[in-house]
């Protein structure tokens, strides 16, 4: 098992988020935006988040056209893992990985904040072991989280609880592809991975890199 | 090398909060009667080649516009 985690320029999570897969046991591994292959052996990645390519023209545009992109595609359309946070959520989206597309925030403003979200879908790799229903502590950090696209498409799941401080359509925090191997969501995971943060929800997220 | 203009705009539809903040501001400042606003982004460019809307449609297709989200229009300004 190797996880790549994917690095673009303008990517700023990156440690935070090997440092948790690495605590779930998985291996991690670095991947370049410009690296044509993912690296040998992976059997997940991670595209974790940040303001790649500065967030020009559309957050995820440009990262999503990037390189190794091409193969992130055809591991996941072999059915490999890949989870998107944050950034690398609107970079799936752009890239046509998942349905949709993340806009500005409905209150224009940057929102940092633990969120309590609800598992929506508890058939995914990524909410195994999680009752529909349960609630997850894991905060957002964005200023394009709202997800706009018709919730049929996808699997909804993970939502936010109370409110919907974005704006998403259907109050949606995280989608994955109707096959599952695939997942984005607005919060971090990565960062309620430790009790000194408050919460290790994001673990349970994350778990589903291994497998 | 010809100059091209693009128009990128929100869909018809896709709630514009951009637009409606700008909106709200005009409102404040006193000027009345402003109906709905919209916020996109014009994009110009230098292509070379005999077809260059022609050019810029697919750059718009494959990059320039999301078409989920939003419209775009191809000029050459005469």
């Amino acid at each position: 098992m190797t996880v790549a985690v994917v690095r673009f320029p303008g990517t700023l999570d990156h440690d935070s988020a090997r440092r948790a897969v690495e605590r779930l046991g998985a291996p991690a591994v670095w991947a370049w935006h410009a690296d044509p292959e993912l690296p040998p052996g992976t059997t997940a990645v991670v595209l974790p988040g940040g303001f790649s390519y500065g967030d020009h023209l559309r957050c995820g545009a440009i990262a999503s056209r990037a390189p190794v992109m091409a193969d992130v595609r055809r591991h996941a359309e072999r059915g490999g893992r890949v989870i998107g946070i944050c950034n690398g959520f609107q970079v799936l989206c752009e890239a046509g990985l998942l349905p949709g597309a993340l806009r500005r925030n409905a209150t224009l403003s940057f929102v940092c904040r633990q969120m309590e979200l609800e598992v929506g879908d508890p058939d995914t790799p990524w909410t195994a072991g999680l009752p529909a229903g349960a609630t997850l502590s894991i905060p957002v950090k964005n200023n394009e989280g709202a997800w706009y696209g018709d919730p049929g498409e996808a699997r909804v799941v993970l939502r936010y609880r109370a409110g919907n401080p974005l704006g998403s359509v259907d109050r949606v925090a995280g989608i994955a592809n109707r096959a599952g191997n695939v997942m984005g969501l607005m919060p971090h995971p990565e960062e309620a991975a430790d009790p000194l943060l408050g919460s290790t929800d994001g673990l349970r997220v994350l778990a589903g890199v291994s497998g | 090398m010809t100059s091209v203009v693009v128009t990128v705009m929100p869909k018809q539809g896709v709630l514009d909060p951009q637009g409606q903040a700008v909106r709200g501001a005009l409102e404040r400042l006193g000027f009345a009667g402003v109906g709905e606003v919209r916020i996109g982004k014009r994009i110009e460019l230098e292509i070379a080649g005999d077809d260059p809307a022609g050019a810029a449609r697919e750059m718009c297709e494959r990059l320039l516009a999301n078409q989920l989200i939003e419209d775009y229009r191809v000029e050459v300004p005469g």
